[in-house]
């Protein structure tokens, strides 16, 4: 009976996608951070072509000299040139990454999802568990693992994916409380959702923001943990070019030749700062009230 | 009345334990829901109405199976609820939806409200996949806003329009219950309008069944055929809305209705019924559980508990006052209800 | 100009309050020049829903406005006093001795780790320097007073062993603890049971007339503002469209929109198969520039009459009776249009 018509403009519809990459694109952090984990990327992948020499050749001619034209970075105790070294340490690094955060990424999901989503007692029975791996100092924990298994790049890196699954499971739990209480979750149910509809088709993509930005933050710290492991001789073992390992041997040069322990040290700095503002800008961006 | 009720609720209880300590042990119990009984007729609307916390949510949640009773049961058309495979439930479902308070809340604002108005389709498989998009745009029509509308994100609308998706959510299934948890209270005046008028539109032209929760009287009266009070878990009182408005028996009822504030502003220093605060859910008293807030209590009302009696006109009362007929019918003013 | 009652002694004065949020190129004008009057003694009615702006008139009252919200334009004369010139030494002076605030969730304004009484006490130290135990005995009577059973025992609990209405009766105390002459409610009762509002309400007004405080009732409610006001001003999209005494403001409103806000709410016993009206479409958006009349675009009168100013140009305030005038383009012709008696459609 309303003799009113209303007049509103309907907005053009623009895909989600393309409105989080254009507020990632004006994130400034986001856009720093993503430069540098996308140069980390591309010198990982082409580092045969990039990298002037090989970096395990070994030339006793060319010891610890300063930075050059020859050699930028300068070269090592062997004269192996760092430049190269550093450029291939990025596979390792990158490497690492991925593999400590797949296992405490994936596992620590998996037991919040259960934890979460579960009965009281499977909740507790998870939980428990989990704050019995807290209570443990990370390091100690790492040690401990590394102890079991015996000292190499591999289980240096399982013992990092195993310290951080804790982190992960008490994110995706609590995450997992919060949305599962949401309306929209007992709409789906009234719905007739089954449970492992509400779970994966409604529940998971609500906690992936968090999620995403956690892993943003915990993975160059899972790096750095590696890579103190190779320092402690209870990761990667030399002659790898892992930057970690790199700090190790050229400890003892420290006052003669601080271009061995500054060019390793420095990559690994700008990549975790790097790794770390890209985290801020991914929370930013995520953030449905920004 | 040949037909059986479309909803037939029978002793229901719905108990929420305590639970305290490491491995979270239960130290007590909440009674939410504590026996309740009640029939919904097709194209029948029960309001029920009570203060927080008194249960009607619960009760709304778990008589479309939400909410899993501690006791009792719910027959819905012709089924026992909770006796129900998940197959058999899930076909249920499509029949009893449930429209929410908030509308901000109640979509996933990762999906499109379209995408969450088709979901019911798509959980349900009803219809052939390529027409599901064109029953959304329909029933988008049908609440008032434009087939454009379903592409864009809960945070892109406004309240009413969020509610209006929420009945489309609702409706696309073609249910013939829909429960309403205070569907207009987070609403603007305005906008509440909007939606009541919706609703009762909705309501004769799919011949809905609605259970309206609501703790706003002025919209029960509006909306409902029916109504039902609640006071902690138990129905207090329950009559056809014309008698429980005009003649309202129990001394609750009373209260709640002298509470409302009148725009009469002749009336604006009336004394207002004195009600003390509520008790604690978990440690009511023993008998009536009205009874130490209540103006008319008595010896009788301590000992035993008052039980719903309906009498011959339908109108059903748990009041050992009422009973006995010490009170007469009529409305009662706030004066004599503070004693 | 708002034709306001003028009691013998205006309280509180504004003129022209601009409040804005944001930067950039779009702002929201949540506030866009308020001219408004509280006598001493005096029960204002402020009522509009949701993005009124009424809220946020409030807090620029109290100059609470936080950042990215600012006030760009105006006076407010308290008792003749500039307030948008204190500073904000004398503000924290200003507020709690002069002027007194409720919220509508009085659980999230006490403080959760202190005893309820402390809350009422410590005012009282600060303001009047009164003794610890000076203080604790006051807050006990003050409590008393705000009708908390046992208060003695009550002073001691924290604010999470307090029901709603409890927690609202003790930030009421809060609130008048000093005697404040001016107490700024918003929307004190919303959140509380019905039986326990009206109680709230009560006491309010009780309060107000016992100390002679003047109160500013912000509310979406008109039951509310039909219990306790004096005078009434309905705010829509920012600005203030219509404004008299509460006997007219709640029978025979002038402005569609507070016309409008009347019919759309069901009253008790009064509905009887009838439809309700309700008001098409849904509030403007405060960043984009509205020349006209805000109400314009959801207005049927406009409809009906096919005005064309109303989207055009802002209307002033036009006079209805001494104390009452409404921002309505439709005003000067309005004679007869509301002769109809108000129809109600039947129900379909």
């Amino acid at each position: 009976m309303s003799t009113v018509v209303l007049e509103e403009p309907i907005v053009a519809i623009i895909p989600r996608w393309r409105v989080m990459a254009g507020k990632l694109l004006r994130n400034r952090a986001a856009v720093v951070g993503g430069s540098v984990v996308l140069a980390l990327l591309l010198l990982a992948a082409f580092a045969p072509w990039i990298a002037p020499y090989d970096p395990f050749k070994i030339n006793p001619v060319q010891r610890l000299k300063p930075p050059s034209f020859q050699h930028w970075f300068g070269t090592d105790e062997v004269g192996r040139d760092l430049l190269s070294r550093i450029i291939f340490g990025t596979r390792y690094f990158l490497l690492i990454c991925l593999i400590t955060a797949s296992i405490s990424a994936t596992i620590g999901t998996l037991l919040g999802l259960i934890a979460g989503a579960g009965s009281a007692l499977t909740d507790s029975i998870i939980m428990r568990i989990i704050d019995i791996l807290l209570a443990f100092p990370y390091i100690l924990l790492v040690l401990v693992v590394v102890a079991i298994l015996g000292p190499s790049l591999w289980t240096g890196m399982a013992a990092v994916g195993i310290a951080g699954i804790p982190g992960y499971a008490r994110l995706v739990r609590s995450s997992v409380l919060t949305v599962k209480r949401e309306d929209y979750v007992t709409s789906a149910r009234a719905l007739g959702a089954s449970d492992a509809e509400i779970l994966f088709g409604t529940v998971l993509p609500n906690v992936m923001s968090p999620l995403i930005v956690y892993l943003a933050f915990a993975t160059p710290l899972s790096a750095l943990i590696a890579s103190a492991l190779s320092f402690a001789g209870l990761g990667t073992q030399p002659p790898a070019p892992e930057w970690g390992a790199m700090l190790v041997n050229s400890r003892t040069y420290l006052f003669s030749a601080w271009w061995a322990v500054a060019a390793p040290g420095m990559a690994l700095f700008i990549s975790i700062f790097g790794m770390n503002i890209l985290g801020n800008g991914l929370r930013d961006v995520l953030d449905p009230r920004s | 009345m040949s037909l059986p009720p479309l909803l037939d609720v029978n002793g229901l209880h719905v108990r929420y334990p305590i639970r305290k300590g490491l491995f979270g042990g239960v130290v007590g119990h909440v009674s939410a829901v504590d026996g309740v009984s009640l029939t919904l007729n097709r194209g029948e609307t029960l309001g029920l109405v009570g203060e927080s916390g008194c249960g009607k949510s619960t009760l709304g949640r778990t008589v479309i199976a939400l909410q899993k009773p501690s006791a009792g049961n719910v027959r819905f058309r012709n089924q026992d609820l909770f006796a129900l495979s998940a197959a058999e439930l899930k076909q249920q479902r499509r029949f009893a939806q449930l429209i929410f308070q908030n509308p901000r809340a109640c979509f996933d604002p990762r999906r499109t409200v379209g995408s969450s108005v088709r979901m019911g389709l798509d959980i349900q498989e009803l219809l052939d996949p390529s027409e599901r998009e064109e029953a959304v745009a329909e029933i988008f029509r049908k609440v008032g806003l434009r087939p454009e509308h379903r592409f864009r994100y809960p945070h892109e609308l406004s309240g009413g329009q969020l509610q209006r998706i929420g009945i489309a959510r609702a409706l696309i299934l073609k249910p013939s219950l829909i429960v309403c948890d205070e569907p207009v209270s987070a609403l603007d005046v305005s906008v509440q309008a909007q939606i009541l008028n919706l609703l009762s539109d909705l309501k004769a032209e799919f011949e809905l069944a609605l259970l309206f929760v609501s703790h706003n009287l002025a919209v029960v009266e509006y909306i409902a055929d029916r109504v039902a009070v609640m006071y902690y878990g138990r129905i207090v009182e329950m009559a056809s809305t014309h008698a429980l408005f005009s003649s309202p028996r129990h001394p609750y009822t009373r209260a709640l209705l002298a509470a409302v504030p009148t725009m009469d502003i002749a009336r604006r220093d009336d004394p207002v019924p004195r009600l003390g605060d509520p008790p604690d859910p978990a440690n009511l008293p023993t008998g009536c559980r009205f009874r130490n807030r209540c103006p008319l209590a008595f010896a009788r009302c301590a000992e035993a508990e008052p039980l719903l009696v309906t009498a011959e006109d339908g109108h059903g009362v748990a009041c050992w006052a009422a009973e006995s007929a010490s009170i007469d019918a009529g409305p009662m003013t706030a004066a004599a209800l503070n004693g | 100009m708002a034709a306001g009652i003028r009691s013998p002694h205006t309280l509180l004065d504004i003129k022209g309050l601009r409040t804005q949020f944001g930067s950039g190129r779009n702002p929201v004008n949540a506030v866009q020049g308020i001219d408004l009057q509280i006598g001493a003694g005096e029960i204002l009615g402020l009522v509009g829903e949701s993005g009124s702006g009424k809220s946020v008139l409030a807090l620029s009252i109290l100059r609470l406005i936080q950042s990215p919200g600012r006030i760009i334009g105006g006076s407010i004369l308290f008792d003749g006093k500039d307030v948008l010139a204190m500073s904000n030494r004398e503000l924290s002076g200003w507020r709690g001795r002069d002027i007194g605030i409720i919220f509508q969730q009085p659980q999230s304004c006490l403080n959760p780790v202190r005893r309820i009484g402390w809350q009422v006490a410590e005012p009282l130290r600060q303001q009047e320097k009164l003794s610890r135990k000076a203080a604790w005995d006051k807050a006990v009577t003050l409590l008393r007073s705000v009708g908390i059973p046992a208060p003695e025992e009550k002073a001691l609990a924290y604010p999470h062993q307090l029901s709603g209405g409890q927690a609202q009766r003790v930030m009421i105390a809060v609130a008048l603890a000093l005697r404040p002459r001016l107490l700024i409610a918003d929307e004190p009762t919303t959140a509380l049971d019905v039986t326990i509002q009206a109680q709230i309400l009560e006491l309010l007004r009780d309060s107000c007339r016992d100390f002679g405080t003047s109160l500013m009732l912000v509310t979406h409610d008109l039951g509310v503002v039909a219990r306790l006001a004096d005078r009434v001003a309905v705010m829509y999209a920012g600005r203030i469209v219509e404004e008299g005494p509460v006997a007219p403001m709640l029978t025979a409103p002038s402005h569609p929109y507070a016309r409008g806000l009347l019919d759309a709410a069901p009253r008790l016993g009064q509905m009887g198969g009838l439809r309700l009206r309700d008001i098409p479409g849904s509030i403007p958006d405060l960043s984009q520039p509205m020349p006209g009349c805000a109400f314009a675009p959801r207005c049927e009168l406009r409809a009906n009459l096919g005005l064309s100013a109303c989207l055009g140009e802002l209307p002033p305030f036009i006079p209805i009776s001494e104390h009452h005038a409404a921002r309505c383009w439709a005003l000067p012709q309005a004679d007869g249009i509301y002769s109809t008696p108000m129809t109600m459609g039947t129900r379909a």
